[in-house]
């Protein structure tokens, strides 16, 4: 009986320290964060607790008549729905590419293609800040050669949001060509022989074949994009620090400068909340769709 | 394709190619492709005016423990594959559900927590909330499924303690997922910002991109600093990933969509 219980303890000793501290540092704060965007607390609540008080929807009303709070939203959808798609396409057709060979030069623009995915995002932004600088950047250079007037890359708050997402969609590209190739790779070849055998040409096999099949990846690809899109932050963050005028600041930007910068602790916690329930729609949205047995 | 591929690299290109220029010279227009008068003083520079050595041993601090983390998804990966107990679904369920939750919104709790602690502006504080990752759990359990539990079994049957069969038998099985986990473990350690960005207020703790973004505000025309710090960042991630990039992409279609 004694030796039985002990074994008994064994899976929930190899799985503990994880969910512990899953549990402690993302179940938990789950609830803090809900606890918490109802309350005022600030800088002075966390050093004093009983100046916190309770303020209900206080926070939630206020961000709606914020107009910072609503710019940030308005950047974020402008990213989102600029973004996304071109993400998608460029990687998309990349991948398309990519997957007429497997000789090592396909294999090296395969790595090329990938690297900017996985090199760190502040090098990434600090690179292409000096690249957009006015005067001394590269992109301005390379367009005085063509005649074209200084761009003022991230000085103009439109300008600058499309700045931004050509430099996040270049870094995107990579790990959604990844999923694209694994995709295509698993189309039958038997699809594209039946395909030639009715007289296909390629572009025809292309429309009508491979993309049809390739819907769930595309699907799972803009799921995953979109989400996370909506959390943009370190781009704004190093590069134009949300501006100007807060041009360029995003929804999750704006939750932490509000937390960390202004030690605002309930008001950003309230703005994250609204970030979460936009994701869970997304994600919910995800679930609705379920992969069928033709695509790939 | 070509072209594509050029226009990627362009950033990197530039990036290389401006850190060994001098200081007037990346300000040159226009512009140099080659540095004229190539110079190590950028790099020399990162680790005598700034802190970039005590940065680089910080961010070692934070991969070597977030090596602890891995070992952490492993096991637990491993209780949920291979045992029955009372409340698997559920706790499983739980840790899929941590997933969804975005960084944003843990972000402040978590500082509070950490506040309560007393872990803010420690290296504790800066690499606890990162150990356990739901995601590299999730891959640990599809792998360890696939091992037969006729070997476990076996194992058992020979009087070796469930301890002694995770490390000494299921360890070396699992190879090739903890290759993929551990490069994949390395970058995200390495490229580690906005948490300890969070968390620390000392200089001595930051991270090599927490002071890469400070070194961007204090130097903000000195290109050729910028771009060497950039660099310095970038390069390893690029000769580990060139090392290990069939690994790496096996690791995603692994991990995909299927």
């Amino acid at each position: 009986m004694n030796k039985n219980q002990f074994k008994n303890r064994h899976p929930y000793m190899f799985i503990a320290p994880a969910v512990i501290l899953l549990t402690v540092f993302s179940i938990i704060p789950i609830l803090i964060a809900f606890v918490i965007s109802f309350t005022d607390l600030n800088l002075k609540g966390l050093a004093d607790w009983s100046t916190i008080t309770f303020i209900g929807l206080e926070n939630y009303k206020e961000l709606l008549s914020d107009e910072t709070f609503l710019k940030s939203v308005y950047n974020t959808a402008f990213y989102v729905v600029i973004g996304v798609p071109l993400v998608i396409i460029s990687s998309l057709s990349i991948a398309l590419m990519l997957n007429y060979g497997s000789n090592w030069l396909f294999s090296t623009f395969r790595a090329v293609f990938y690297m900017p995915s996985i090199t760190n995002i502040i090098a990434v932004a600090v690179i292409w800040g000096y690249l957009y600088n006015t005067e001394y950047g590269l992109f301005n250079y390379l367009l005085s050669l063509l005649s074209v007037e200084n761009i003022p890359w991230l000085q103009e708050p439109t300008l600058a949001k499309l700045s931004l997402i050509i430099l996040a969609v270049w870094k995107g590209i990579g790990i959604n060509m990844i999923i694209f190739l694994a995709a295509l790779q698993g189309i039958p070849k038997s699809y594209y022989e039946a395909a030639r055998m009715d007289g296909a040409n390629r572009l025809q096999v292309l429309f009508h074949v491979t993309l049809p099949l390739l819907r769930y990846a595309t699907f799972f690809v803009t799921i995953t994009t979109l989400i996370g899109w909506m959390q943009f932050f370190e781009e704004p963050f190093v590069m134009t620090d949300g501006g100007p005028l807060n041009g360029t600041l995003s929804i999750a930007l704006f939750i932490y400068k509000e937390g960390f910068q202004f030690s605002e602790f309930g008001y950003a916690a309230a703005g994250s909340f609204v970030l979460f329930i936009m994701i869970i729609i997304v994600t919910l949205i995800q679930f609705k769709f379920r992969k069928s047995e033709t695509e790939y | 394709m070509v072209i594509g591929g050029v226009l990627v690299s362009i950033p990197f290109i530039w990036m290389i190619s401006s850190s060994f220029k001098p200081e007037s010279e990346v300000l040159a227009i226009p512009p140099t492709l080659f540095p004229e008068n190539p110079t190590l003083d950028n790099y020399i520079k990162l680790f005598t005016t700034m802190n970039f050595a005590v940065y680089l041993k910080n961010t070692i601090i934070v991969v070597l423990c977030s090596f602890i983390g891995l070992l952490f998804n492993a096991m637990a990966g491993y209780g949920f594959a291979k045992y029955q107990f009372k409340g698997r679904e559920k706790i499983f369920y739980l840790v899929l559900a941590t997933m969804m939750i975005p960084g944003q919104v843990t972000m402040i709790p978590v500082y509070l927590l950490l506040n309560e602690m007393g872990l803010t502006n420690t290296m504790t504080g800066i690499v606890l909330p990162g150990l356990a990752v739901a995601f590299s759990i999730f891959l640990f359990r599809q792998f360890m499924t696939t091992i037969p539990n006729d070997l476990l079994e076996a194992a058992r049957l020979d009087g070796a303690g469930e301890f002694y069969i995770f490390f000494r038998l299921v360890i070396p099985i699992a190879k090739p997922i903890f290759a993929v986990q551990g490069i994949l473990t390395f970058i995200a350690g390495w490229n580690s910002f906005l948490w300890p960005l969070i968390i620390a207020n000392d200089e001595s703790l930051y991270t090599l991109s927490v002071g890469l973004s400070l070194l961007q505000g204090q130097y903000a025309n000195n290109f050729a600093l910028q771009m060497a710090g950039a660099a310095f960042m970038v390069v390893p991630i690029i000769i580990i990933f060139s090392f290990f990039q069939k690994y790496i992409v096996e690791g995603f279609t692994m991990s995909g969509i299927k």
